[in-house]
């Protein structure tokens, strides 16, 4: 039996009322993979995040990470994601220490156990030496890396990132994008980066198409810009969107 | 990675969570302060106001006649724990806003066990309130057994649990920060009020049997009740009864408000 995908969504759909947010999305993630989710703003990115991380009840289709379902086994499922919000969710009245410990206590880590994990990832971060302060004196993007550290102490195998580089300078999202890449070549983790610029997804990486609640492309970059006719990935993600069917009871 | 979930796991995401509130509290001084006012200000001035207005009749567990003011202290620990729940539900709605509860709900651990550690971590706020209000009552000469300082502590964690609890069921059910105004007018004002917190009921009764009895089935009643025989080393059993049972009602609807499959985060409406 092959081994199970890091994670595998599978024909999920979900909807708010009468608005469909999510049409039967399917997609795969092997560990390794650095998989850029593209798509504008509403076409159900956080929507999909909620439902991997069991914000949401995944009422119709399967997510299951490292072959456990989310619904029915959510324990082992999350204990292997980590998860970077779109909204900051830092404690600004805490230090940086005291907000990574508290999410390592959340997921069951022994402070002793935490405290040498927090070194490494703050340091990987370039931040180990404001552990002290209190997360209001730090800049947004420092804010920020604060965070992918703070998803990765509790040693996931799945990084989940929504919208992570929103409102930042371009230095800051260099630089997150390549820890996050090299997380990803050298440790093996499975990344799924959900963004809208597109610049974010470079050749070498997997792309996922969402657009109005339904995966227009999924698959290798060079892939996804030759299938659609087009010469870079920017004007294939046009031509997909341009001509993808309007989705019923959407604005 | 985490391989599995023992008690050590429980533990550690518990202190981990009393830890936050904690320090959060510290930080926070001004809630600090305000909550330490609050009660003051009324046994200060309110107390001394009606001490001459209602007279206070020698009701069980008091052996004599006493002052207002030691009739009241109870009831405004119970206040105390009252607006402690309340600020606890209140900083849900804000952590809801502001993305930190999603932080604590991708946690490995059962989500019930969250929102018991998420109280548990109020209550144990709101307990250290309490005393460091009853120790600077202390000098209104509001003055139980010493024993009591010990017997009130069970009581004030019910107490506490049940109030906290019913902080969360509201927070499940407030949609958004604007509205906890109402949850002022609605639910503290009201349970406040309607309770021997600031008058035995038998007073009550002259006026209105149906207030009465309004006034006796409000938890918060029992609440008080529990808190000011407990002062004394005395054991209410139907209020510690109505508690209980309260507590259990309250969680039950927090643990449902709070599924992410049935409860009101998938009933809300869109994503936040």
């Amino acid at each position: 039996m092959p081994p199970a995908p890091a994670l595998a969504v599978a024909e999920v759909s979900h909807a708010f009322g009468p608005r469909a947010a999510l049409d039967q999305v399917s997609f795969a993630l092997r560990p390794g993979d650095f998989t850029v989710l593209l798509g504008l703003n509403g076409a159900g990115k956080t929507t999909l995040f909620s439902l991997i991380t069991g914000l949401y009840h995944c009422g119709q289709g399967r997510i299951s990470v490292f072959g456990h379902d989310i619904s029915t086994e959510p324990s082992p499922a999350l204990a292997r994601i980590g998860v970077v919000f779109q909204q900051s969710t830092l404690d600004l009245d805490l230090t940086v220490e005291q907000n990574l410990f508290y999410h390592a206590a959340l997921h069951g880590m022994a402070r002793a156990a935490a405290a040498p994990r927090i070194a490494i990832e703050l340091d990987r971060v370039g931040l180990l030496a404001r552990r002290k302060d209190r997360t209001r004196y730090l800049s947004g993007g420092q804010r920020r890396r604060v965070e992918v550290a703070r998803a990765l102490i509790h040693d996931p195998t799945l990084l989940l990132l929504d919208e992570p580089t929103v409102g930042l300078d371009m230095e800051s999202r260099g630089f997150l994008l390549e820890h996050v890449r090299r997380l990803c070549a050298e440790q093996r983790l499975a990344v799924l980066w959900a963004t809208h610029l597109i610049d974010e997804a470079g050749a070498d990486a997997k792309a996922i198409v969402l657009h109005g609640g339904r995966v227009l492309a999924d698959g290798p970059v060079p892939a996804i810009v030759r299938d659609a006719g087009a010469a870079n990935l920017k004007a294939a993600f046009d031509t997909l969107v341009a001509s993808a069917p309007a989705i019923g009871g959407r604005p | 990675m985490m391989v599995g979930l023992g008690p050590a796991q429980y533990a550690r995401c518990l202190g981990g969570i009393v830890r936050r509130e904690a320090l959060r509290w510290v930080h926070q001084r001004s809630r600090f302060v305000s909550a330490l006012v609050r009660p003051l200000v009324w046994l200060a001035i309110f107390a001394a106001g009606f001490r001459f207005v209602l007279g206070v009749s020698i009701v069980p567990p008091y052996e004599t006649y006493i002052p207002y003011e030691v009739y009241i202290a109870p009831g405004l620990v119970a206040m105390i724990l009252l607006f402690q729940g309340m600020q606890s539900s209140l900083s849900m709605v804000y952590d809801r806003e502001m993305g930190s509860m999603r932080l604590l709900m991708v946690s490995p651990l059962p989500r019930w066990f969250l929102l018991t550690a998420k109280l548990i971590a109020g209550v144990i706020v709101s307990i250290v309130q309490a005393y460091i209000f009853l120790a600077i009552a202390w000098f209104w000469e509001i003055e139980p057994p010493l024993l009591g300082y010990l017997t009130v502590l069970p009581a004030l964690a019910l107490a506490g649990l049940m109030l906290g609890a019913l902080g969360l069921v509201l927070s499940s059910f407030i949609r958004q920060l604007e509205n906890f105004a109402g949850v002022m007018n609605f639910v503290i004002f009201p349970m406040f009020f309607a309770s021997s917190a600031l008058y035995p009921l038998w007073h009550v009764k002259e006026a209105s049997l149906t207030l009465y009895w309004i006034c006796e089935i409000n938890p918060f009643s029992q609440a008080t009740e529990l808190i000011r025989f407990a002062l004394y080393g005395q054991i209410e059993w139907l209020s510690a009864g109505v508690v209980t049972a309260s507590l259990l009602i309250f969680m039950v609807l927090a643990i449902y408000g709070y599924d992410p499959g049935r409860g009101l985060i998938a009933r809300r409406g869109g994503p936040e």
